[in-house]
């Protein structure tokens, strides 16, 4: 059975998280370990991705309980893409925290639990059951749980309370509506569902669950309930903050994809008008939140808000381009994000200060840092060569093609308040008088550049080859608008 | 103020190991009647809670020298593993077999590997109750 | 028996709502304690509330219960449990840290 393949993604975080418990002290089989780990993640999952193209829908039934009595882990292209790019975007940050963070952060538990925090992620896009992607996504909270309090300053653990009570709470919400959808279909496998809710027909209790389940990954992702997002990502450390910006959110976003695209895709006059109203007000509030915070941190996390409300209007509009801009912006806000916050966190350990007013000139001191930061935020902006560009515009013709105009308009207006915002820190701290001598500066570790310029290749790389991944994300669009290309692969026989 | 623990100490001995073998029956017991990896190593923790609770942490970490953080590493290691074994065999992870045996003393017995991976979740639950309680217990005084 | 069930859930969400919005931690923390033990509640009754013995092999019987609900439970109390441990330890040290339980005076400036 070569599909025991699929599980290995998840399996390898989680047990290299263990073996690393015990070696707790030894900062450098920590480093290698880990980082072993997640090339070995990219590798296989690469190699999953390809042999999907060919293969079709791989699925891997555990302890071979054929579905849908057992639980599954389900491969399509949707999945596997976010799965390949989350080990990347890991393997970079955790290289930035070998060479940034001091000794403490090496030995402490950080990588056991960026470990565990990959495998939720990870179980959580391949899961092919309603549950598990419930204990997965508690995999993921609880291990950024830990995350966010590591270190233990009273900033942090302020924070930590109300970001563990709000996941809390969420988390009671969709256990609510996990057991009004088994009370009311009777199953809890994906695919299963999808054919008793297509059979006998989304009535109003199966929407009003649905509507459930929008409330809790909207919650997760930040789309629309995201008065927790700025405070809890802006106060860990850097690499903590570029996970969190990069992964945590793209996992309700990819929850809410695959549950209204699978099995609740039967009243889109509805649900996906709803969540379209929510992205849009989304991209209002983020952009207020942007533009109107002088704390470079609280920018940059209100940077993930616009960019949740931006994908998420690709899935309101839900025409075949609109998704595949949105898969595109995906990829490329979780390589962005992690750049973005890796910078910033950069430039707060340099000056040690988070406020635009007390910057300035600091392209003299650090002119490769600064184009750094320049080119996150031409990508994050959507201009042409980089990696932004290919999503914003797929989603925008997907607008145009359904005669969206309202939330073309919002989301064309959220580009430029992404570029006003973060033009502000450029000019602030960037340009300007040099405040910062040439004696009194700061040496930038040579090494923090290394995994910021890699991501700054890769954004480059994803705008200009976007042809490459093109076979990749229109399979997954297609995969996404076509749910029975799923439910047959769950279903079919010969594996 | 100090309590006079006499009573305390002195059935927290003879009721220790009752609960002990207790929880081990219960795991045992799990193949085809209630109980389990599970609720066998919850209580397996109770008697160690009752341990730390009567005497003193420091005393009870002298007679027991386990660290309860790798024990529970430990436990999550196993049952992964045993999960992982099936693999190789071309089976689907997570597989389980088990198999009838003549046993010198038992006779005829039933072994199931998912005993393997029960042990596991028993030592995980186990080190993980144990240390919540002395994480909270540390630093009282 | 499920109406009077599902009523002992709505009451112990109002009770867990009530507690959650209290200003002193702990008794937040409790609120979440709560909140679990509802919806395992709830779980159990959605999956309906029959008259069979045992899901186990060896009973004697025609009629067992679902044993799904069951199963999702005891992992849906793992979790809890673990989070509810984890929610402890940090109010714990958030209480050392801060000097305070209280949720209003934690709120905070956001320059510290």
């Amino acid at each position: 059975m070569m599909n025991n393949i699929l599980v290995f993604p998840m399996l390898l975080p989680i047990l290299a998280g263990i073996i690393l418990i015990f070696f707790r002290t030894h900062r450098r089989i920590q480093i290698v370990v880990s980082l072993g780990t997640m090339i070995a993640v990219a590798v296989i999952s690469i190699y999953i991705l390809n042999t999907i193209q060919t293969d079709g829908i791989l699925r891997l039934d555990f302890g071979g309980w054929a579905p849908p009595f057992g639980i599954l882990f389900v491969a399509d292209s949707f999945s596997m893409i976010l799965v390949v790019t989350t080990s990347i975007v890991t393997f970079i940050c955790l290289l930035y925290a070998v060479i940034a963070a001091g000794k403490q952060m090496n030995t402490l538990y950080f990588h056991p639990a960026v470990l565990f925090l990959n495998a939720g992620v990870i179980g959580s896009f391949m899961t092919g059951d309603m549950f598990n992607l419930f204990v997965c996504f508690e995999v993921m909270l609880l291990s950024s749980y830990v995350l966010l309090t590591l270190g233990g300053s009273k900033r942090q653990l302020r924070e930590a309370i109300k970001y563990v009570t709000i996941n809390i709470v969420s988390s009671w919400f969709f256990l609510v509506a996990l057991a009004y959808l088994y009370g009311s279909v009777g199953t809890l496998n994906m695919a299963h569902i999808a054919m008793r809710v297509a059979e006998n027909g989304q009535g109003p209790l199966l929407t009003t669950v649905s509507i459930v389940f929008l409330i809790v990954f909207s919650l997760k992702a930040g789309l629309l309930l995201y008065f927790w997002l700025p405070g809890s990502y802006s106060t860990p450390p850097a690499v903590t903050s570029a996970l969190f910006g990069a992964l945590l959110t793209k996992v309700g976003i990819y929850a809410l994809f695959r549950v209204f695209s699978l099995i609740f895709p039967h009243h889109p006059e509805l649900t996906l008008s709803l969540i379209g109203v929510m992205a849009a007000i989304t991209l209002i509030g983020g952009s207020f939140g942007a533009v109107a915070s002088n704390d470079i941190r609280k920018i940059a996390a209100y940077n993930v808000v616009i960019a949740v409300g931006f994908i998420l209007v690709g899935l309101a509009i839900s025409t075949p381009l609109a998704i595949e801009g949105s898969i595109y912006y995906l990829i490329h806000d979780m390589v962005v994000k992690a750049l973005l916050f890796l910078v910033i966190g950069a430039i707060i350990s340099l000056t040690g200060t988070t406020k635009i007013e007390e910057m300035s000139g600091l392209m003299k001191n650090y002119p490769l840092l600064g184009w750094s930061f320049f080119i996150a935020m031409l990508s994050l902006a959507g201009v042409p060569p980089f990696s932004g560009f290919i999503g914003k515009v797929l989603v925008s013709e997907g607008a145009i093609q359904n005669g969206n105009l309202v939330l073309l308009a919002l989301a064309l207006l959220s580009s430029l308040f992404v570029l006003y915002s973060l033009l502000r820190i450029f000019r602030n701290c960037f340009w300007g008088e040099t405040i910062i001598s040439k004696d009194e500066q700061l040496p930038l570790h040579k090494g923090i550049l290394v995994p910021c310029l890699i991501l700054v290749l890769l954004t480059a790389g994803i705008g200009l080859g976007g042809e490459g991944l093109a076979v990749y994300v229109t399979d997954a669009a297609n995969t996404l608008l076509n749910p029975e290309i799923y439910i047959d692969a769950v279903f079919s026989q010969q594996q | 103020m100090k309590i006079n623990d006499v009573i305390l100490k002195t059935v927290a001995k003879a009721v220790v190991l009752v609960i002990l073998t207790f929880g081990l029956y219960l795991f045992f017991s799990g193949h085809h009647t209630p109980g389990g990896g599970f609720i066998g190593g919850l209580v397996l923790a109770s008697g160690f809670v009752l341990l730390f609770l009567s005497y003193d942490v420091e005393t009870v970490s002298e007679g027991i020298p386990i660290s309860f953080k790798k024990m529970s590493a430990l436990g999550v290691l196993i049952s992964m593993t045993s999960a992982l074994v099936p693999v190789f065999f071309g089976q689907p992870f997570l597989s389980q077999s088990f198999g009838y045996f003549d046993l010198p003393i038992f006779g005829k017995t039933e072994l199931a590997t998912v005993t393997i991976f029960e042990a596991g979740i028993a030592l995980t639950v186990v080190g993980v109750v144990v240390n919540i309680i002395l994480s909270i217990s540390e630093g009282t005084k | 028996m499920e109406t009077l069930i599902i009523i002992l859930v709505g009451v112990l969400t109002a009770v867990a709502i009530y507690l959650v919005l209290s200003r002193n931690l702990i008794r937040v923390i409790l609120g979440t304690a709560i909140f679990s033990h509802a919806v395992h509640l709830l779980i159990l009754t959605m999956g309906g509330l029959k008259n069979g013995t045992v899901p186990l092999l060896g009973e004697d019987a025609t009629i067992f219960v679902d044993a799904l609900p069951q199963a999702l439970i005891l992992t849906a109390i793992v979790i809890s449990f673990a989070v509810t441990a984890f929610v402890l330890v940090l109010a714990y040290r958030a209480y050392q840290e801060l000097g305070t339980d209280d949720l209003e005076e934690m709120r905070g400036a956001d320059d510290e």
